[in-house]
């Protein structure tokens, strides 16, 4: 079962190493794995950025739905092959936290820009002469 | 466990494991929810410049300010980095020492070279009198990336700190964890920068 060269100690210092490296092989990708993800990766960074720059759709709201789509699927990419996520690690504790922080994450980011948005649109016009005067 | 304490001759005498059965697990899970707190304070910072990020006071906006194929290249340097971290988890595996310390420098060569060309661009956008003082914008710009920078920062020492112990200890379990937490901080701050870069750069040019 253990690759190493040299013997173990003694038995304790066996069993706690086979107990360590159970621990590794959970969290750990392969070669394949990086490579994959490194090459999705590339490809959906490659994308956004042509079309910004290259202004390949005429719609700034197709582009920029693009633009975050693609953002999104990346993060996901890297989720899985470079943080290596799953349902199962940890008896599933880990997935709990980032489905928790996600959920805190969309009610910070969808609610600061609703109510920001509504604050802004709804406050009273000004024009530049009361801008002037303001303290 | 009665066998722990036996003694056999010639041998240290072992009394009590600091590290029992899952040490590394309950390191992971603790480590993990460390960077869902970080994750938080990104989101904050995110929102900030959601709101904010219109507000140019009369300045400079994004589509002027922004150059699109430098932010590819800090992009591409981030990305290289993630993924010869990524190496040198697979070499810590396999207990090849030089080998992973080899694709450390390497990481830690494209994390310098991502600071020096996010140190460049900030340089540039001051000089160009396009400062955090300039506008609410620039405010949060600044604030947003300046943070992911600093984590970078902290980051590339963490790496040359564990380049050192593993150089002098060895790829100890205790190394091998430290290893373990510093890619996961690593791999999640790649994660934010494509954040930064899909909304704060390509959808502030986009206007």
């Amino acid at each position: 079962m253990s690759p190493h060269a040299q013997a173990p100690l003694h038995e304790d210092a066996a069993t706690t190493h086979h107990a360590h490296s159970h621990g590794h092989e959970a969290g750990h990708g392969s070669f394949k794995g990086y490579m994959l993800g490194f090459g999705l990766s590339v490809v959906l960074t490659a994308i956004p950025f042509w079309l910004v720059m290259s202004g390949a759709f005429d719609s700034k709201l197709l582009t920029a739905f693009f633009v975050m789509g693609l953002g999104l699927v990346q993060i996901v990419v890297h989720m899985v092959y470079f943080l290596h996520m799953n349902p199962r690690s940890e008896g599933g504790w880990t997935m709990m936290a980032l489905l928790f922080t996600l959920v805190l994450v969309g009610i910070t980011l969808a609610g600061s820009l609703w109510v920001m948005h509504h604050l802004n649109t709804n406050m009273m016009p000004m024009s530049p002469e009361m801008m002037k005067n303001m303290p | 466990m009665a066998h722990d304490i036996q003694i056999q001759d010639g041998e240290k005498p072992v009394f009590y494991l600091t590290e029992d059965h899952h040490p590394e697990g309950s390191t992971n899970l603790g480590f993990w929810l460390y960077l869902m707190s970080d994750c938080l304070i990104f989101a904050v910072l995110f929102a900030t410049h959601g709101v904010l990020g219109r507000n140019y006071a009369a300045g400079p906006s994004p589509a002027d300010l922004f150059d699109l194929p430098l932010v590819a290249l800090n992009t591409a340097m981030l990305l290289f980095s993630s993924i010869t971290y990524g190496f040198a988890m697979l070499q810590m595996e396999r207990n090849a020492k030089a080998e992973t310390l080899f694709w450390l420098a390497v990481t830690g060569l494209f994390g310098a070279a991502f600071l020096g060309l996010e140190l460049y661009e900030f340089a540039h956008l001051i000089h160009e009198g396009a400062g955090p003082t300039r506008s609410a914008f620039l405010s949060s710009f600044f604030t947003l990336v300046g943070t992911h920078g600093l984590h970078v920062t902290f980051g590339t020492i963490w790496l040359i700190t564990l380049m050192v112990q593993v150089a002098k200890r060895g790829l100890i379990p205790e190394n091998r964890r430290r290893l373990l937490c510093l890619s996961m901080f690593w791999h999640f701050l790649d994660v934010v920068w494509i954040g930064v870069f899909s909304f704060v750069y390509l959808m502030g040019v986009l206007g």
